[in-house]
């Protein structure tokens, strides 16, 4: 297993080399550069800051140094938040944005399980339709409509929990609540749907035809199944959850690095904005081999290859 | 064969099963009576929807959530239509068992079978896991799991078909059950599989005593392990009584019909100077099925190793084989669709070195019928579509009006109503489909067909017409037929020769009076054995029956 | 001694008898019988040719021009009744009237037209008018019955009223036709990009998944790199790209959304060529292009399809979310996603700003991913 994580991780080298690639030469080719403000800069204050940031070089020397800067785990200065290095900037904001994000997929998970498994074993009945509406409204309701309305209610109206901030406990509930409930919606649509295929299937026949309780048939026999289509989506989910956490972190005002994306990518603050782009693609990359690990333990079948 | 008391197990009474669909109430069985006593051997037989399994599905409350069942089914004087889930637990798997069709799917692929096997124990005897295990080792011992102390370990993916129906043999005897249901438990296996299963119910059945039901469409299994049979038709019963009798003296026109329904008659070899069609020298077809780049040495597979083939004009060669013998890979080589080595020349031209463009003109002499008839036709175009659309290809210059006629004359000709043309393939049954995908061979008149087990998805009464029909339409055209199949009977009734292969090489060959009457090889002689055993008691009633 | 029981075999009777019964149905027809059962479907369906209508045909039917400003009528609440209300218009008048220095005496409102006898000392002068139309509620005022001494008349002015069924937002623009163009604006978003994404996933997977082999590997390999790049960079750059011209933005948008389409189509190809109806094709000599055409193309469309209407939804959220952050369609044109993020920050106090997009979005949403799963099944009937 060992050499499966180790060749896995190998193998996600050119995809990331590739992946900065593309996203630095994008973001350099969009017009406009970090220092264009509203009020031109004297010229040569102009030039020193672009003597300064390399960024009178040649693309290509620029492409190279960034690289090697980054092979040494250095992500550069930012552009504009000047008294900060990318690094600093991910140093806090960074457990903020996964300790959201986290809680979001844990509570995602179960929730999203719990309902999908009720509906799949009330199938066309009462609490089915309930569950499926339910989850048609999460995934169809924008995450920025939510937001406001749990913060005016619970935060403003009610006095129940903070409206926006970050620090204690309280702060996290209606930001992971947000955060999670188009993933609940999906996840307990996919668990419904994979529960009901297992109980179709000739293995649950057959420990239903052996007497095993029902308990034991639905817990034993189904659950595991289906499971399996959510663990494979929890790649896609992690990514959901960083660009939800844009709108979240906006609104709750909570410093995590979701918002570096859109400032960073609007005030063209390279570094900024391609330190996000590098820490989401290994997050990514992570989390796929995660879900391949967790796969192939629940799944016999499946065997660390590749 | 089986001491019959009168102590019944089973009681069937009035049952029937009804499913509620989106085209309607399926009436699947429809008020059938039944009994199944002490320690014998009772088959249902019938063909496909004819009821067979749901009965015993409704009697075991595992009908689909759409499904209904009435009437009674009384086991030890308690009915189990109706029984509360719970109660019912207590009788299945402890007092009742059951096996499946499908050895590859009835077990749950992501738990070990040492555990699967374990689970009724613990459930009904409160046996500890220690116990149940120890006992499981034991059963697949007894149903001929080799070195069970490793395999009780396996998951199922890691075990062949056999070796998975066997688990579930076991899993049936753990708790020594009164009744063992076993729905077409060989259906799906290899010959010589089946016959090793079937001899493992009947000595494991004279060793324990319990009482089996055999759901089966095959007379042979219920001519060799049944005391008493029912035959069943759209739901009913139509002929029930004492195997011997039956078989003997079948009283309703179907039950006579399903007896007769063995392939008969003999091909007769063309004549001597018929010209050669299509000829293979030493074919060698290789698949690479593992390694490679960056993967380390590739792993190679050669799924036909050197095999010689003359087919001439008018000749049917039978193709024998077990699943991975290469029978049909062998097939698609010799009809160039796979690349293969070695030297292949139709009518006197060598078409080895032919690519695909060069082929296209020559497909209209070289035809494919699969095997699988809901597979093999397009699903969103007519029958009138699917059969000329070779004509589209080959004579692109034909209107359209007589593209029509020809169609009608080549459904016709197979045995369809020409006004169904414009209906698609899955409103017919698997026996129309086929004639269909007949149809669309023989419309471009070829010399050479290559019938990839085409009767093997089929029930024996249908499987019948279309031997006929390919042997009618053979006669009157004069083509070469490649016959593959894993059906001795029908290859038999088919081909003038026979070539036996296994893991891609020839083992035997020769007319087939020869090869059957008497086989060399020993492979030969076991899939004989595996096929043919099951029916001398036929034959023997057959001869009584003519009055020999 | 044995033959193979395929798994659909127990229908054989089913298809004997449909195939003796009623009329021939393809499976497209079968699919649309067992859609036309499915009643949140069609309601959904209906709901969505409602939308499509009043995306074609709303904005030029509202009572207002969706750009026009009512600065009288800033963040005025919904209402059925019209605007301005009776008992605002009446000592508007009056008051007009008083800074013209007449008297006034019974004012009578009737329709769409107010007038009031009138007494000046001084005459009648017709510049009296001025002084109404002044006021933004009144228009084309006009002085009749003059006295033969020109010291009374009646004032006539027309009363310039409207409706704002869904309120005014923070503008004073009739939120009622921003909805309406917000609808048109969002569903073209959503097929547009949906549409571009359907043509470059179905190429390319479809081109992937036929030629197999070493082209594939490479092809998806590019596919799951793209994967990896987070989507939100993607579309942030886009609108700093396109930024002014939402149609360019949302093509790249669909450019961006095919890679499910690409592994959809790619997955079906590759099961259908391996289907014996290919094979069977193939022995019949039939080129790859008729392949395509006849046996492929016809095959995937099922899911395709399936796939677009859940997509569609996807692109208009998608939308929405660009707009709250500020990067949608530009004022004064506007979208739902835009009128969305507006109510929310207006949300005190001007509650009907947010309900009344959000709901339409919410519904539109609604009937297309009730739709698709209509479709879905009604495609895929093994799926119920």
């Amino acid at each position: 297993m060992l050499g499966f994580v180790l060749r896995r991780l190998a193998g996600a080298i050119p995809t990331i080399f590739i992946v900065v690639t593309i996203a630095f030469f994008m973001i350099r080719a969009a017009p406009g550069g970090p220092f264009d403000l509203e009020r031109p800069l004297d010229p040569l204050i102009m030039q020193n800051l672009n003597a300064a940031f390399h960024l009178d070089e040649p693309l290509w020397r620029q492409y190279l140094l960034y690289l090697g800067n980054l092979l040494q785990g250095d992500f550069g200065p930012s552009f504009t938040r000047r008294d900060f290095s990318v690094a600093d900037l991910f140093a806090v904001g960074l457990p903020v944005s996964v300790t959201l994000g986290g809680l979001a997929l844990s509570l995602a998970l179960v929730v999203g399980a719990s309902l999908g498994v009720l509906a799949a074993l009330r199938q066309n009945k009462g609490a089915d339709y309930a569950v499926v509406g339910i989850a048609t409204f999460g995934i169809t309701i924008p995450n920025f409509v939510v937001a406001p309305i749990l913060s005016l209610l619970f935060g403003v109206w009610m006095g129940w929990l903070p409206a926006g901030g970050w620090g204690t406990p309280a702060h996290m509930v209606l930001p992971v609540v947000t955060l999670a409930l188009p993933q609940i919606a999906i996840i307990a649509r996919l668990t419904r749907g994979a529960t009901i295929e297992a109980l179709r299937s000739n293995h649950v026949r057959t420990a239903r035809a052996y007497g095993l309780p029902t308990r034991v048939v639905v817990v034993t026999h189904t659950l595991r199944a289906a499971i399996l289509p959510v663990v494979s989506y929890l790649g896609p989910a992690a990514a959901a959850l960083l660009t939800g956490s844009v709108v979240v972190e906006t609104i709750f005002g909570i410093p995590g690095i979701g918002r570096y994306f859109v400032q960073g990518a609007l005030a063209r603050d390279y570094t900024l904005v391609m330190g996000t782009v590098v820490v989401i693609a290994i997050f990514v990359v992570i989390f796929n081999l995660l879900v391949d690990l967790a796969y192939a333990l629940l799944d016999p079948r499946v065997r660390y290859e590749r | 064969m089986n001491a019959r008391s009168d102590d019944p197990v089973l009681t069937v009474r009035g049952l029937e099963v009804a499913f509620e669909t989106n085209d309607g109430t399926i009436e699947a069985v429809r008020g059938i009576d039944l009994d199944v006593h002490r320690g014998e051997t009772v088959a249902i037989v019938g063909e496909s929807g004819s009821g067979k399994s749901q009965s015993m599905m409704a009697a075991m409350g595992l009908l689909a959530s759409n499904g209904r069942a009435r009437g009674k089914a009384v086991y030890r004087g308690r009915d189990l239509v109706g029984m509360r889930e719970r109660d019912l637990n207590r009788i299945r798997g402890d007092k009742i068992t059951m096996i499946f069709q499908e050895p590859m799917t009835s077990l749950d692929p992501l738990y070990r079978v040492g555990r699967q096997l374990a689970e009724p124990m613990l459930h009904h005897r409160g046996l500890s896991r220690r116990a149940a295990r120890e006992k499981a080792i034991a059963l697949l011992d007894r149903v001929g799991i080799p070195d069970p102390q490793r395999r009780i370990d396996a998951y199922p993916h890691e075990l062949s078909g056999g070796q998975r129906q066997r688990v579930m043999i076991a899993m049936a005897l753990a708790n020594d059950p009164d009744l063992l249901i076993a729905d077409e438990p060989t259906t799906a296996l290899d010959v010589t599989v089946q016959a090793q299963i079937l001899t493992l119910l009947a000595d494991l059945q004279r060793e324990r005593g319990m009482a089996i039901v055999f759901i089966t469409h095959d007379l042979g299994i219920v001519r060799r392990f049944a005391s008493r049979v029912y035959v069943m038709r759209r739901g009913e019963v139509v002929e029930s009584g004492d195997t011997r009798t039956v078989f003997e003296a079948p009283r309703h026109p179907y039950t006579r019909m399903l007896i007769d329904a063995e392939p008969a008659g003999e091909k007769a070899p063309p004549p001597a100077d018929a010209p050669m069609a299509l000829s293979g020298e030493r074919v060698r077809v290789s698949f690479d099925i593992g390694g490679g780049l960056l993967k380390g040495p590739p792993v190679v597979l050669k799924a036909v190793d050197d095999v010689t083939l003359r087919l001439r004009k008018g000749q049917t060669i039978g193709v024998v084989g077990e699943s991975g013998s290469g029978k049909s890979t062998l097939g698609r080589a010799l009809l160039r669709l796979l690349s293969s080595e070695g030297r292949i020349v139709f009518m006197g031209r060598d078409i080895s070195a032919a690519d695909k463009a060069a082929m296209r003109p020559l497909r209209k002499e070289l035809q494919l019928v699969f095997q699988d008839p809901f597979g093999s036709l397009s699903p969103r175009m007519t029958i009138g579509q699917i059969v000329t659309e070779g004509l589209l290809v080959h004579e692109p210059g034909l209107s359209g009006q007589e593209r029509e006629r020809r169609a009608v004359e080549a459904l016709r000709e197979v045995g369809l109503d020409p006004a169904m043309r414009n209906r698609y393939p899955h409103e017919f049954s698997g026996g129309q489909r086929q004639r269909i995908a007949i149809a669309r061979a023989v419309i471009l008149k070829p010399h050479v067909v290559v019938l990839d087990e085409p009767t093997s998805a089929l029930d024996r009464s249908v499987q019948k017409q279309i031997v006929e029909l390919l042997r009618d339409i053979q006669s009157r055209y004069g083509m070469a037929y490649l016959f593959i199949s894993h059906d001795l009977a029908v290859v038999r009734a088919m081909s003038d020769y026979v070539v036996v292969m296994k893991t891609g090489r020839v083992v035997e060959e020769g007319p087939t009076g020869a090869i059957f009457e008497r086989p060399a090889s020993d492979y030969t002689k076991s899939l004989m054995h595996a096929a043919f055993a099951l029916t001398d008691f036929h034959d023997e009633a057959r001869r009584v029956a003519q009055g020999g | 001694m044995q033959m193979r029981l395929d798994p659909a075999a127990d229908s054989d009777d089913l298809a004997r008898s449909i195939a003796d019964a009623g009329p021939s149905r393809s499976l497209w027809q079968d699919a649309w019988l067992r859609l036309r059962r499915n009643k949140a479907a069609v309601a959904s369906g209906l709901v969505l040719a409602f939308f499509a209508l009043v995306a074609i045909f709303g904005p030029a039917l509202a009572p207002n021009p969706y750009d026009r400003v009512f600065p009288q009528y800033v963040r005025v609440p919904a209402s059925l009744e019209a605007y301005p209300r009776a008992d605002s218009i009446v000592p508007e008048f009056e008051s007009v009237l008083a800074r013209a220095r007449v008297e006034v005496g019974d004012i009578s409102l009737d329709g769409g037209t107010i007038s009031a006898p009138i007494v000046s000392g001084s005459g009648i002068d017709p510049r009296f008018t001025r002084f109404v139309e002044r006021s933004n509620l009144f228009t084309n005022a006009r002085i009749v019955d003059i006295s033969a001494d020109e010291t009374r008349a009646t004032m006539v002015a027309d009363v310039a009223r409207t409706y704002f069924f869904f309120g005014t937002d923070a503008n004073g623009r009739d939120l009622f036709a921003r909805t309406m163009i917000g609808v048109r604006i969002s569903l073209a978003i959503g097929l547009l990009a949906s549409l571009t994404a359907l043509v470059i996933g179905v190429a390319y997977g479809a081109v992937a998944g036929f030629l197999g082999g070493r082209i594939d590997g490479v092809m998806m390999r590019f596919v799951d790199i793209l994967y990896s790049l987070p989507f939100i960079f993607f579309v942030i750059l886009l609108v700093v790209f396109f930024g002014g011209n939402f149609v360019l933005m949302f093509l790249a948008v669909g450019a961006i959304e095919w890679l499910d389409m690409a592994r959809i189509v790619r997955g079906q190809t590759i099961s259908l060529k391996r289907q014996e109806f290919v094979q069977a094709a193939e022995a019949l000599g039939v080129k790859p292009g008729g392949i395509v055409r006849r046996h492929i193309v016809p095959n995937t469309l099922g899911p395709v399809v399936v796939y677009l209407t859940l997509l569609v939804p996807k692109v208009i959220l998608l939308e929405s979310f660009l707009s709250f952050l500020g990067l949608g369609v530009q004022e004064p044109l506007t979208s739902l996603g835009v009128l969305i993020s507006e109510g929310a920050a207006n949300m005190q106090g001007a509650t009907w700003m947010l309900v009344f997009p959000a709901i339409t979005l919410i519904v539109i949403l609604f009937a297309l991913n009730f739709l698709g799963d209509g479709l879905r099944d009604a495609l895929d009937p093994r799926d119920r």
